[in-house]
């Protein structure tokens, strides 16, 4: 049986009514935005779903939209290997709330929180892992939020080689 | 060594058996790998955070310093994709140039694999026969594009010139070649003895695992998941053409080189068709807010000379909204997540990684082996720093 996107959408409403909160059809692909306390029972259901059966996850995207609250969204891409499939779930995250992981049922977004977590600084929960990646550890802020200017905090400062600290 | 001491190296960042800067700190019990830690981010340029900050056009160069091996698939990856949110379709002419492109710089990449990955084993022959052939793409790419390694030969809405007579002579040239070279690198390696003995069993990771690391191309190929996206979800002209996607059974290091040897054969066989069934026409939309005018009409009048300096420096207005496209790129599937926001500029653009997927299943794929075997299964998911760290 292949399934569309009005029929993912409809098994979905159908088993988590009050949780969707809105859902788009842009350019063939099929986005749902859930609510952030039902994220993980809806993700663990969108796996073990033997018609959904979503088993790749391709991506875990961060995304500031600094003004508006909640300030941040969190994009998931998901494939099934069954009929090859594609669909996007996404939650709204306020600042400092923590999203909970999905890497007890996707190994593969271990790094993908941890890049997240690094350069937008949102922290997933439970994360077994929860370090920097691809900055350094003692890196102060995260580069991809908005108020982050492009060419880093101290562009404006003069560079004093007196602060080098030799390791 | 007292017996369960374990003893930790520190392997790159700087070895040449790690393609870049990837640094692993191994925990090694003997010779037996029981810990890997793989540390990145020494080549992070932030081209995500610079891309927000200039135009749609603007961005192409930096989509070639993904993956610099076969860079004309990530300006694919990266086109089509802010193609999908403008909604647009490409003349066929152009996507059949796409698709020749794209391909030779398929057979770049592995070219690059198979020469480095033979070469860490010790195997060294075999890189000086792909880097010889590997050069006629380069001069292929020089031809059309004027660059080498990071052509930037696409454009939002086609392409940048037109392929010459003379690219098309030595296209055919190297056709007629190539299946030759590639008898030559199976002569070398498929039935030697000690290149078995080294990949055979090796790395080996199921299907499932594979899939529930987010391993893809090549490497979930050879794990036996026919997920190709030339075929599952096909972009660009890639319906036209009859070719197969060659799957592995095993799952190890050898399963995944024979299936790279295979799509040397399959990207030759596409660009035969493409060569053969090229149609006339157009190589740019025709849409004069966001297709470059031709150069010869930039000479002889002055609103053409305008707007293509008006595309250049503002790009094209592209609509708000959010997408994610994904392209198959030499090591696996290269997708963007473009959010768009009615102006000139992404609003945020992020780029799903093949490489850095695959480096996070490395601990997957080592544990339980031994330390020189390390150096095998790096080579056989063939990583690209550039693109781990973007």
């Amino acid at each position: 049986m292949t399934m569309d996107n009005a029929k993912v959408l409809e098994q979905l409403k159908g088993e988590f009514a009050d949780a969707i909160v809105d859902d788009v059809d842009f350019r063939g692909d099929l986005t749902v935005v859930v609510s952030l306390e039902k994220l993980h029972d809806i993700m663990l259901y969108l796996h073990d779903d033997k018609a959904l059966h979503y088993d790749l996850l391709s991506d875990v995207v961060g995304i500031d939209k600094m003004p508006r609250e909640p300030r941040f969204e969190v994009a998931y891409v998901l494939h099934s290997m069954d009929d090859f499939r594609r669909l996007l779930v996404k939650v709204m995250v306020p600042i400092d709330v923590e999203v909970p992981t999905v890497t007890d049922i996707w190994n593969s977004a271990n790094w993908s929180e941890r890049e997240v977590y690094d350069l937008m600084g949102i922290t997933f929960s439970d994360h077994p892992d929860m370090r920097r990646l691809l900055m350094w550890d003692d890196f102060d802020g995260h580069p991809l939020r908005k108020d982050f200017p492009l060419k880093g905090k101290d562009f404006d400062k003069k560079w004093d080689p007196s602060t080098i600290q030799v390791l | 060594m007292a017996e369960g001491k374990i003893l930790t190296i520190n392997m790159g960042p700087h070895h040449p058996a790690t393609h870049g800067v990837l640094r692993l700190v191994l925990e090694l019990d003997g010779e037996t790998i029981v810990k890997v830690t793989p540390h990145i981010g020494h080549l992070h340029r932030g081209i995500e955070k610079i891309a927000e900050n200039m135009n749609y056009q603007q961005v192409i160069p930096l989509t070639d310093r993904f993956d610099y091996t076969a860079a004309t698939l990530c300006n694919e990856g990266y086109c089509t994709a802010v193609e999908k949110l403008l909604g647009i379709e490409v003349p066929k002419r152009a996507q059949y140039i796409r698709v020749i492109m794209g391909e030779l710089a398929r057979i770049m990449g592995h070219h690059l694999w198979i020469g480095s990955h033979a070469l860490d084993i010790g195997a060294m022959t075999v890189v000086f026969y792909t880097f010889r052939d590997r050069e006629m793409i380069m001069n292929m790419t020089e031809e059309v594009s004027g660059y080498r390694l990071t052509p930037s030969y696409l454009r939002i809405g086609g392409i940048a010139q037109d392929i010459t007579p003379q690219f098309i002579k030595d296209l055919r040239a190297f056709i007629k070649w190539f299946p030759t070279a590639l008898e030559g690198y199976n002569t070398l390696l498929t039935d030697n003895i000690i290149w078995r003995k080294r990949t055979m069993g090796i790395g080996k990771i199921s299907a499932k695992d594979a899939i529930n690391y987010g391993l893809t191309g090549p490497s979930l190929r050879g794990s036996g998941v026919a997920y190709d996206i030339r075929k599952t979800m096909p972009y660009g002209c890639y319906k036209d053409f009859d070719f197969k996607v060659p799957v592995g059974d095993n799952g190890d290091v050898y399963d995944r080189y024979l299936v790279r040897m295979e799509e040397f054969t399959q990207s030759l066989n596409i660009i035969e068709q493409a060569l053969e069934n090229l149609p006339e026409g157009p190589v740019n939309v025709d849409n004069p807010l966001i297709s470059n005018p031709d150069l010869g009409a930039v000479q002889e009048d002055i609103s053409a000379l305008i707007r293509r300096f008006k595309i250049q420096c503002q790009g094209p207005e592209v609509p708000s909204g959010e997408i994610y496209h994904s392209v198959e790129g030499s090591k696996g599937e290269l997708g963007f997540y473009l959010v768009g926001d009615g102006s000139e500029n992404p609003y945020r653009m992020k780029v799903r990684s093949p490489c850095f997927i695959l480096v996070s299943a490395l601990e997957k794929m080592m544990l339980g082996h031994m330390l020189a075997d390390a150096i095998s299964v790096i080579g056989s998911i063939d990583i690209v720093l550039g693109e781990i760290d973007r």
